[in-house]
């Protein structure tokens, strides 16, 4: 990490304390993670104190955790056995689950100070509330209010305090949210114009999931690290 | 009978000065517009999720066809993110490649943006003006990669292949007459980095001659002056970025302040304006047009000096090359690791912003360590620019909706990508 870096690491840390516990990055950049209550507080105090003068949300966005890690292809035993055929069927959670895994869905927010040039991101989990909810930055960057509307659009996180909160990029009268990880890439319903009845109409898809290419997790001394450093 | 106090309008989705798919709901009280309600996504294609379920390297092509008139930038910010966390090094014949390709790039967006903002708001000649400019430097795109628009050129490790000998030339047809192709030929006798070179010779009397037909007209300060204004504070608050942060008066460049490739070698100066109109953020375009220019030139004398490898000898990330794959069996293993699985990215985040010509394109992107990643979150500057759209037009009359539309420089592949 530069160290231009490393003192806005020690001033957030001396500011904040135990709120933002930071996470390690592979690449040099700043994150921390924060209780979703602390947000407001501690957005307020990045963007309206002088030390930090973070004046600008650079984007905002949603991550769903469900399937991090796991892959589609086992590749351990492979040498003995051969391959298997690559589509393995996810196990799916459906949206009805009472309570997720506090630790699945997460919104992200990049910020940018302007003055100070700094860059630094924010992630906050929901916790396992169906629906999932976070408070609203809208108040303290104006920028969030279409952002938070996509975060809502594609993974259905609800946001407390946003005044407009609608659908905004999937179709009118859309059913789900699509980027979160149990929504089928090839969709639920696809459209065809009715002859019969003269008008658009929606059907279950008719077309067959498929993965050309499966997801393949790789432990080799390319990729770990600690691997690295042994050879 | 009640009287009528204010209707509301349908703007779009399918209308000329709406640049693509937009629909725009206004609430009008006779030709003034009280509310402005956008409805974007009507070209939604679910590029992130696309983007997950494909190794790495198979998404560079839908990065193009996200802002489909800047399309090597949007590529740009996405394979920063990769070396961001691969951590490998570029070649830097291949980062002064880029750089001079971000800036053709830029040329390209501004030409289309200038012409289209013209034709919108009355200057019909414009257009046509811009298109020839652009004809010459989607030639540049072809030569190097084989296509006009979507070239998906840009490589994790570099490029995809160094700069051609020869430029293609045009053949005797029907259409042109001998005379009329030896002049378009004329230019193309040459390397590509001799037509570039003419090109950036040629072109800042072409923006001389926009300038004359713009800069002091009439009606176009009449329909841009005052127009769309917003204040420093508020295109912060807005989170504007590029010429529409710069048109308020904000000095601000990730070229310059937070440099990438070899922007830091490179001498070029941020144009601000002063009022955050219309006709400032025109300025400021304009004047990015002439630095550009500035740019592509030095890397054209660069480049001219200095011969070497394009792309990364990272056999992990890019392809061996034909010859050796005839030879040597570990480079024919990794040719087939690579195009049949794909390199895996090792656990982490990274978010690459690069300068697009319309403001800053990010890429945030989540690895598991997976041949796909994990997540991809395309940060579109299109998309915060429209999404002030109503604060920018309240108050303003009807045809002024347009004018805005045409300074926010607004692409809908990048918007609802």
């Amino acid at each position: 990490m530069k160290p231009r870096y490393e003192a806005l690491a020690q001033r957030i840390s001396a500011r904040f304390g135990d709120s933002l516990s930071p996470v390690e990055s592979i690449c040099g950049e700043l994150t921390y993670e924060l209780d979703k209550q602390d947000l407001p507080g501690v957005a307020r105090a990045l963007r309206n104190e002088d030390d930090f003068g973070f004046e600008m949300l650079m984007d905002a966005c949603g991550v769903d955790y469900l399937a991090y890690g796991q892959s589609e292809w086992q590749t351990e035993e492979a040498t003995s056995s051969g391959f298997s055929r690559a589509s393995i069927p996810k196990n799916i959670v459906p949206d009805a689950d009472e309570k997720f895994d506090g630790r699945r869905f997460a919104v992200v927010y990049h910020l940018l100070s302007v003055s100070r040039n700094y860059r630094l991101r924010l992630r906050v989990f929901t916790g396992p509330d169906n629906p999932p909810i976070v408070p609203s930055v809208i108040e303290i960057w104006n920028a969030a209010n279409w952002y938070e509307r996509e975060v809502f659009d594609m993974f259905g996180i609800l946001f407390e305090g946003h005044p407009d909160l609608r659908r905004i990029l999937t179709d009118y009268g859309f059913i789900g949210h699509p980027f979160r990880k149990d929504f089928p890439l090839i969709g639920n319903v696809e459209v065809r114009y009715d002859l019969e009845r003269g008008r658009v109409a929606y059907q279950p898809v008719s077309i067959e999931p498929r993965t050309l290419v499966p997801r393949v997790i790789r432990d080799d001394n390319r990729y770990s690290g600690q691997l690295k450093d042994e050879q | 009978m009640a009287e009528i106090q204010s209707f509301t309008m349908n703007f779009g989705p399918q209308h000329p000065a709406a640049h693509g798919v937009l629909r725009l709901v206004l609430e009008m009280d006779g030709e003034v517009i009280l509310h402005a309600d956008p409805h974007v996504g009507l070209l939604h294609r679910g590029t992130e999720k696309l983007a997950e379920s494909k190794p790495f390297n198979q998404s560079i092509g839908y990065m193009d066809r996200l802002d489909y008139v800047s399309m090597m930038c949007n590529e740009h910010g996405y394979v920063l993110a990769i070396e961001k966390l691969l951590g490998i090094e570029v070649p830097l014949r291949a980062q002064y490649i880029r750089v001079m390709f971000d800036e053709i790039t830029r040329l390209l967006n501004h030409l289309l943006w200038l012409g289209a903002h013209g034709l919108d708001i009355g200057a019909m000649t414009m257009f046509i003006y811009c298109f020839r400019e652009r004809e010459d430097l989607m030639d540049c795109y072809e030569a190097v990669s084989g296509t006009r628009m979507h070239a998906t050129y840009y490589r994790p490790g570099g490029v995809y292949r160094d700069l051609p000998d020869t430029m293609p030339q045009h053949k005797p047809n029907q259409w042109r007459s001998d005379k009329e192709i030896a002049r378009l030929n004329r230019q193309r006798t040459g390397s590509l980095l001799d037509f570039i070179e003419d090109f950036t010779d040629r072109f800042p009397v072409r923006v001389d001659e926009y300038e004359t037909l713009l800069t002091d007209n009439r009606i176009w300060k009449q329909r841009t002056v005052n127009v769309g204004v917003v204040s420093p504070e508020r295109a912060m608050q807005l989170g504007f970025s590029g010429p529409m942060l710069r048109g308020s008066g904000i000095e601000w460049d990730v070229r310059k302040k937070q440099p990438y490739e070899v922007y830091g070698d490179m001498a070029f100066d941020i144009p601000v304006g002063v009022n955050g109109d219309c006709y400032d953020r025109y300025l400021v375009r304009i004047e990015e047009m002439r630095q550009s220019n500035r740019i592509i030139r030095q890397c054209v004398d660069w480049l001219r000096k200095h011969p070497g490898p394009v792309m990364s000898d990272n056999r992990k990330v890019a392809p061996p090359s034909r010859v050796d794959m005839k030879e040597d069996m570990e480079s024919l293993i990794h040719h087939f690791k690579l195009f049949t699985e794909g390199y895996s990215v090792p656990a982490g985040e990274a978010y690459a912003a690069v300068e697009h010509p319309k403001g800053e394109f990010g890429i945030y992107l989540v690895s598991d360590g997976a041949n796909k990643p994990y997540r991809v979150k395309i940060r579109a500057p299109g998309f915060a620019h429209i999404s002030a759209m109503n604060e920018m037009v309240v108050g303003h009359m009807l045809a002024d909706v347009v004018a805005v539309i045409g300074t926010q420089d607004i692409v809908f592949g990048e918007i609802d990508r």
